[in-house]
């Protein structure tokens, strides 16, 4: 018996599994008495909304793959008889096309609460890292998944995004015939676009459970910055967070389900609805709302190369962001600088989003340029050197302390399974 | 503080959607009240109904309805007995028994007859631009059902200083103003049995209101789905709010 197990579970069954294969054991230490900060605000529920959003698009897709046919002459006529003859196929379809975009919100919060909060500093640098990964393969899912419904749109998209390889030096254009499969986008692309988009979400399933085994060492970060002193800064996941992610993801859904049934085609280009045809070129090519900043990044230089550098290197700099940031204080709040400083990112950022909306001229190439200007100098020079010249606000001494402080006594030491009971 | 940051934000918003509207020359079509906008919206079945017979009349002479069935017309209340009887009297390509090609008379589960075998067939019958499929029209069309009604309206005399390309027509609502497409519609073109007079308006308001059917035959049902799931995630926010807070109680945070 020596390598079994042992088991505290009261149920036969369930102990005798556990006895074998401690999956009861590490869900209640991961997600029943896992130790968490007590002073999470709501930003920190976008974590859980993200993962939900990305167990919705799996299980939408997955039906929606048993009746999309990826052939250029069938493709779009297969997504129209989806909506048409499938039973709930609309529903299948809206909720899907919808939950890209609301992936993309819930996921670009996340990341902005982590800039604030100084979420990426040690030691929680390849928690960070992984999360960028993740963004990045997101990316390539959607815009590969863009490109099923074989629209104008999707077509175009597919062959403006697929040809910035071909500014690589040298092999760009072989690179770019080799992703095609031909000498444009054709049929050989749009089939392995879509067993990519299929395959791509469950790599995402595998980076989602490092970057939350990562999360499980270290232990969340918190609006205040401070690392947890001792248990009376934490509170026990279950019932106090699942209780808190489930007023959240209500929330979450009340926003994605009025989305679908009154306006599923908000987030959609008219455009699309127009089968793709390479002989007609769109007035103008737009990609989803989600890459419009990186969109504006590519065409803020009038340097093909030069554009396309920029654009992988807006994401690169968050890959390293742990280290250009010098400041040894995570939460924006102790940070006056910082605290303002970070608003102007997330300003320069929105500018972005809309700038790539629009054709480059006039003044938009102006705010292009000076909103990636921007971009950079926030990552590459103004984090490294603020951490060097900031005086940072003092910081509390404890998760408890600034709020035990002010005479509300000390936390009830029982206060971990009690509520319930209370209840 | 924290508010003259989300103002800040507000402001640079504003100001980029304001540069948005200054830097297009965008055509104006005025907003019009559709049976079927808002969450409540359904379609006018009768107006859908005259829409359908402006539709078989005027618009399936060159353009296509691919993605739709005889039967849809059930969705906006027509008898199955009268959706056969549309149906039988288009008659639709076969292959006969014997192999050779034939025609039958339609089902009601069959998809719209195009009007032109091909896109060759269809272009060059047009003067060489080919009428688009209208299965998906309103969806397909910056500014939806506005833009249509606003474009079936739009016809009128070119500018004297406008050079008017070979066929083409004036259109002050489609971008460039020069359409391939004769002008549809004019007053008393079709007779509708419930007595509503054929004006060139009323015909461009039902047709539309038609079109939009057929672009999104499930929106019914959607948005009476979407006030359930609405009142439900309502009526579950403030429940697990409210035990959110009686299990939080008595953590001082």
């Amino acid at each position: 018996m020596a390598g079994l197990h042992k088991s505290d579970f009261a149920n036969p069954v369930i102990n005798w599994i556990d006895t074998r294969l401690p999956i009861f054991t590490m869900m209640q230490k991961e997600y029943g008495v896992f130790p968490t900060p007590k002073n999470f605000n709501y930003f920190w529920n976008f974590g859980a909304l993200a993962m939900i959003n990305l167990v919705i698009m799996i299980a939408t897709g997955i039906f929606l793959a048993m009746n999309y046919t990826p052939h250029v002459s069938m493709a779009f006529d297969s997504v129209e008889r989806i909506m048409r003859d499938v039973n709930y196929g609309w529903l299948l379809r809206y909720v899907h096309a919808n939950g890209a975009s609301m992936f993309f919100i819930v996921t670009y919060i996340h990341i902005f609460r982590g800039l604030y909060y100084g979420s990426y500093k040690a030691p929680r640098e390849l928690l960070w890292m992984i999360g960028v990964v993740i963004l990045l393969v997101m990316m390539a899912t959607a815009f590969m998944g863009y490109v099923l419904p074989w629209g104008q749109m999707s077509y175009w998209g597919a062959t403006v995004i697929t040809n910035l390889f071909s500014a690589i030096p040298v092999v760009g254009e072989h690179v770019v015939t080799w992703l095609w499969g031909g000498f444009s986008v054709d049929n050989p692309t749009l089939n392995r676009f879509f067993s990519l988009h299929f395959l791509l979400p469950f790599v995402l399933v595998g980076v989602v459970f490092l970057h939350i085994a990562a999360l499980h060492v270290t232990g969340s970060n918190n609006p205040l910055g401070i690392d947890v002193k001792s248990p009376q800064d934490t509170l026990p996941f279950h019932p106090y967070y699942t209780m808190k992610d489930s007023v959240g993801i209500c929330v979450y859904l009340l926003v994605f389900a009025a989305l679908v049934c009154f306006a599923p085609n908000l987030f959609m280009a008219a455009e699309n609805y127009i089968p793709a045809n390479p002989l007609v070129t769109p007035s103008e090519i737009v990609p989803e709302w989600y890459f419009l900043p990186f969109y504006a990044i590519l065409r803020a230089v009038p340097s093909k190369l030069g554009g396309v550098l920029l654009m992988f290197g807006a994401i690169a700099v968050l890959f390293v962001l742990p280290w250009l940031d010098t400041s040894p204080v995570r939460s924006a709040k102790f940070r006056p600088i910082y605290r303002n400083l970070f608003w102007v990112l997330l300003i320069a950022v929105v500018t972005l989003g809309f700038v790539g909306a629009h054709r480059p001229e006039g003044i938009w190439v102006v705010l292009g340029r000076v909103a990636t200007f921007y971009y950079f100098l926030h990552f590459l020079v103004i984090l490294p050197v603020l951490g060097k010249l900031e005086r940072p606000l003092p910081l509390p001494e404890s998760i408890s302390r600034p709020v035990t402080s002010g005479g509300g006594g000390p936390l009830p030491g029982g206060a971990a399974a009690k509520p319930m009971e209370k209840a | 503080m924290r508010i003259t940051r989300v103002l800040a934000l507000a402001a640079a918003i504003g100001a980029a959607a304001l540069g948005t509207a200054i830097a297009e020359e965008e055509i104006h079509f005025p907003a019009q009240k559709w049976s079927f906008n808002g969450p409540f919206g359904t379609f006018d079945r009768a107006s859908a109904q005259r829409g359908a017979q402006v539709y078989k009349e005027v618009c399936a002479n060159c353009h296509s309805l691919k993605m739709a069935y005889y039967r849809d017309l059930g969705g906006i209340g027509m008898e199955p007995g009268a959706i056969a009887a549309i149906a039988a009297s288009v008659s639709v390509p076969t292959i006969a028994d014997d192999g050779s090609v034939a025609e039958r008379p339609a089902l009601p589960s069959d998809h719209f007859r195009s009007p032109f075998a091909n896109e060759k067939a269809a272009r060059s019958a047009n003067g060489g631009a080919l009428p688009p499929d209208l299965s998906v029209i309103t969806k397909a069309r910056d500014g939806g059902e506005d833009y249509l009604h606003a474009l079936l309206l739009g016809y009128g005399d070119a500018p004297a200083t406008m050079k008017m390309g070979d066929g083409m027509n004036y259109n002050k609502m489609f971008p460039g103003n020069q359409i391939g497409m004769p002008r549809p519609l004019s007053d008393g073109q079709v007779d509708y049995s419930d007595g509503t007079k054929a004006t060139t308006e009323q015909m461009a308001r039902d047709v539309v209101t038609f079109l939009s059917y057929i672009a999104n035959p499930e929106m019914e049902a959607r948005k009476r789905l979407g006030v359930k799931m609405v009142l439900f995630l309502v009526l579950m926010t403030g429940l697990s709010y409210a035990v959110k807070r009686k299990v939080w109680a008595d953590v001082d945070h």
